[in-house]
């Protein structure tokens, strides 16, 4: 059925062709144009949190310089920074974006399977985007409680937002909950179901596999942020005690008894682990594409790339409580968590050596995506080693909840996810828009971004093994010693700089919009489904009267005996050859 | 700690089902030509769509029986009183099941008159059973339970609630597939009586489902 021509396919697969301006680009259901709202309302909240953290690094930097940021306001902008970072801004971009983008294209579909559902998933996620901003202008402002918004304290008096906007946050996590599984039900049926003729599991290009199982790991682990999500608002609202101990507050008795903070620990890890994998497994794949593509040669080792990928996702649900080691525990729970925290790291540097090994003796190309590519090893191999200084439990301990962790974690899950972005939306900027970027500006745009990240991120390791804490709005002279303060005002400059070096991007990818070159169907020689499509940028139906059919791997790049260097997934085997067994009838 | 591990493994299970460990050993990268090896494509969109939902509400589901049953083990619980409005309830919302297995059966066999009968009582009865719960509902605040008075009497109100919210998205398929299933059949159409046909077996999926998912809640309820 998958590979029905399109006149063949049942009902509900026709196309519904735009009629006006309104059902081509506001209600439409082309997975493409869905992929661009989602991408466009992604990096827009993106860019208020990076205002968010310029602001707070400003009091940080330079902490009796300015009134603007009090202490109330410097944990509203720390918490909605983090939450907007990692729930709306990267996780909505690489799969509502990048999801909803490649996976149609990648593997030779005609949309998503759901086309209507998955029009509904972008406007509820704008919904929970619009609820989280409300936040913003409510009397009490956003919610400060840290972006783990760990009960008592997130609902508890003293909290900055705690009658307006911890109630907003929460709701919009359950909006957006909604949203995702929505359009998560359609990426994982769709590849599941989609894929065109001759595309087999084990020749899906590994973007693919990285969104389809951090898909399936966001549709299981989602769930437990939305227990959590319900039952603090029924903690707050309603008067339960689902998380909320007995305590005195404010000098007083508070009305709740029995209820337990850890509990609301362990379901926000549960889903709060997963969800860095769902940002990374994504990354994962896209950056394994653009590095193949642009070192011209084949992934090394694609099966195990793939296996790497499971094992990762399998593996994220067991290692939760390493978030946990100083919320106190079983000491043979933290053994056991610290085990599987260490096993997670094998599959991951597998990975690791794999990309370097498809760099090795490639034909590399130093093109804007490439470069971020390559960056991306660089950090995240940093941020993977600090991971295992904190997954021990005794080397966790005192660095827990330091500028060590906040450097772990920008490393690997803040500017390495980013890096791919800015890698995956150069690699295939050409094809949505069907247009080159500039060149200058993009590399203007990558050395300020990896220089500046690592001025930004490094030395906060080293603040970290100093003992300085983290979520502090002001430390005063005592407490740190001022070596300590000069590298956070050093540290706070680079990252003014970094956020200002983004407009190169912003410039670059306006102004090519119209004054780029035209860049033809497929600039990089790309051999995946998406740079084979008829028009450029693709049209509604991606593929004209006939589906493609797939005779190979994503991956032959720089193949002996072939005049190009690059083979396409649509071209027959040559000489009439067919390897292998008897094709077409096997079920 | 065991019924996380039961958690975990059953997380594990569907992955690797999902993944399909024959698929992933397969070298069919190095194999050139058309190679078709793929039981799914031939299922519905629509009933994959529906399974891979029923795996996000279990998740969901088994989340809050954990926590449940680790909440039940503190010595302040007071179970709810037993009620037999609950059996009540529960009957009604077998019939419904029941019905729309019918219903399904009678698909089957291309009888449109058993399906318009079944299909319309499976969902009368499913409203029935939605109407009992909100009366249940109203005898435990009658008896002075709130949701804020005893941690059992909070997850009696959020369980049953969140069951009630999914009976109410099955009852919107529902009432979508009865009134195609009312219209005059088209004999020319051929894709209206699968249409129809697909839904009510989903429909049904989803009902049984819910049943059991109920049946287990209510074990719990009155179990602890
Ligand atoms: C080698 C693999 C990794 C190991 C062993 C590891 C270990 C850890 C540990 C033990 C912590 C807790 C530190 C503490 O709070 O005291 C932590 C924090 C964190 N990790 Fe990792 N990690 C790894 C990879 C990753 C990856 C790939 C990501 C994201 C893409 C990530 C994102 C985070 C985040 C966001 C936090 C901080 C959460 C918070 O407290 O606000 N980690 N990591
Ligand atoms: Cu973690």
């Amino acid at each position: 059925m998958a590979y029905v021509a399109l006149a063949d396919r049942d009902h509900e697969q026709h196309l519904h062709h735009p009629q006006s301006w309104i059902t081509r680009w506001v209600f439409c259901q082309d997975h493409k144009v869905i992929a661009i709202q989602y991408s466009i309302t992604a990096i827009a909240v993106g860019v208020v949190a990076m205002l968010l953290s310029s602001m707070f690094r400003m009091q940080l930097g330079f902490p009796d310089s300015f009134d603007l940021v009090t202490p109330d306001k410097y944990y509203q902008y720390v918490t909605m920074h983090g939450m907007i970072m990692v729930i709306y801004l990267l996780t909505a971009l690489f799969l509502g974006g990048f999801g909803n983008y490649l996976i149609p294209l990648q593997l030779g579909a005609r949309d998503m399977v759901f086309p209507f559902l998955n029009m509904l998933s972008y406007w509820v996620y704008l919904v929970s985007v619009l609820i989280l901003m409300a936040s913003f202008f409510i009397p009490g402002g956003p919610t400060g409680a840290g972006w783990t918004l760990y009960p008592p304290q997130a609902i508890s008096a003293g909290t900055p937002g705690v009658n307006g906007g911890i109630l907003l946050m929460l709701l919009s996590l359950a909006v957006f909950i909604v949203a995702f599984t929505m359009g998560g039900l359609n990426y994982v049926t769709t590849v599941l179901q989609a894929r065109c003729r001759g595309m087999t599991f084990m020749r899906m290009p590994l973007s693919v596999w990285g969104i389809f199982v951090a898909t399936v790991l966001g549709l299981l682990a989602f769930p437990a942020l939305l227990v959590a999500a319900i039952m603090m608002l029924l903690d707050n609202l309603i008067g339960t005690s689902f998380f909320m101990p007995e305590m005195l507050t404010m000098g007083g008795q508070g009305e709740h008894n029995g209820g337990s903070p850890v509990l609301f620990q362990h379901l926000f890890w549960f889903f709060g682990h997963p969800e860095v994998y769902i940002v990374a497994l994504p990354a994962f794949g896209m950056v394994s594409d653009v590095l193949s593509t642009h070192a011209r040669k084949n992934i090394f080792g694609y099966r195990m790339m793939v296996w790497a990928i499971v094992a990762i996702g399998g593996l994220s649900f067991v290692v939760w409580a390493h978030h946990m080691y100083v919320s106190g525990m079983n000491p043979y729970f933290g053994f056991f968590f610290a085990t599987t925290t260490l096993i997670i790291a094998v599959p991951t540097a597998l990975k690791v050596y794999n990309w370097v090994l498809t760099l090795w003796r490639g034909d590399i190309q130093l093109t804007v995506p490439m470069l971020f590519a390559i960056g991306f090893i660089f950090t995240f191999t940093h941020g993977g080693l600090t991971g295992l200084f904190l997954g021990n439990v005794t080397v966790d301990l005192p660095l827990s909840d330091t500028y060590f962790v906040i450097g772990h974690f920008h490393m690997v899950m803040g500017v390495s996810p980013v890096l791919v972005l800015f890698a995956a939306i150069y690699h295939w900027y050409p094809k949505i828009t069907g247009r080159m970027f500039s060149d200058t500006l993009g590399k203007w745009h990558f050395w300020c971004t990896l220089l500046g990240t690592y001025t930004v991120y490094l030395p906060m390791h080293y603040l970290g093994i100093l003992g300085v804490p983290r979520r502090y709005w002001s430390y005063g002279s005592d407490f740190i010693p001022d070596s300590a303060q000069s590298l956070n005002s050093a540290i706070t400059v680079a990252a003014i700089f970094v956020a200002a070096s983004q407009l190169f991007f912003f410039i670059n990818m306006i102004w090519s919009l119209r004054n780029g070159e035209k860049s033809g169907p497929n600039p990089w020689n790309a051999t995946t489904l998406e740079w084979q499509t008829p028009n450029t940028p693709a049209v509604h139906g991606n593929w004209g009267d006939k589906l493609p059919e797939v005779h190979r791997w994503a991956y032959d790049y720089s193949v002996p005996g072939e005049a190009r260097d690059f083979v396409p997934q649509t071209e027959p085997p040559h000489e009439g050859v067919v390897s292998g067994r008897d094709h077409g009838v096997e079920h | 700690m065991n019924v996380t591990l039961l958690f975990t493994a059953l997380v594990g299970a569907i992955l690797v089902l999902l993944l399909l460990v024959r698929q992933l050993r397969t070298k069919s990268w190095l194999e050139k030509g058309i190679i078709t090896e793929d039981s799914f494509s031939t299922l519905a969109p629509k009933r994959v769509g529906l399974f891979v939902f029923l795996g996000v509400v279990t998740s969901l589901f088994l989340l809050f029986m954990i926590i449940y049953n680790e909440r039940a083990e503190f010595p302040d619980w007071r179970p709810i009183a037993d009620s037999r409005l609950l059996w009540f309830n529960t009957a009604l919302l077998v019939i419904g099941s029941a019905a729309l297995q019918l219903a399904r059966n009678a698909a089957g066999h291309g009888r449109l008159s058993g399906i318009r009968i079944n299909l319309t009582a499976a969902g009368v009865f499913t409203i029935a059973f939605l109407v009992g719960q909100i009366y249940a509902w109203n005898q435990l605040t009658a008896a002075g339970h709130f949701m804020a008075t005893n941690p059992a009497d909070a997850f009696f109100y959020l369980l049953t609630g969140l069951h009630g919210v999914h009976l109410l998205g099955g009852l919107f398929v529902w009432a979508k597939a009865t009134t195609n299933a009312w219209q005059k059949p088209d004999p020319e159409d051929v894709s209206q009586a699968a249409g129809l046909h697909l839904s009510v077996q989903l429909c049904s999926v989803y009902w049984h489902y819910l049943l059991l998912l109920w049946l287990v809640l209510f074990y719990m309820f009155t179990s602890t």
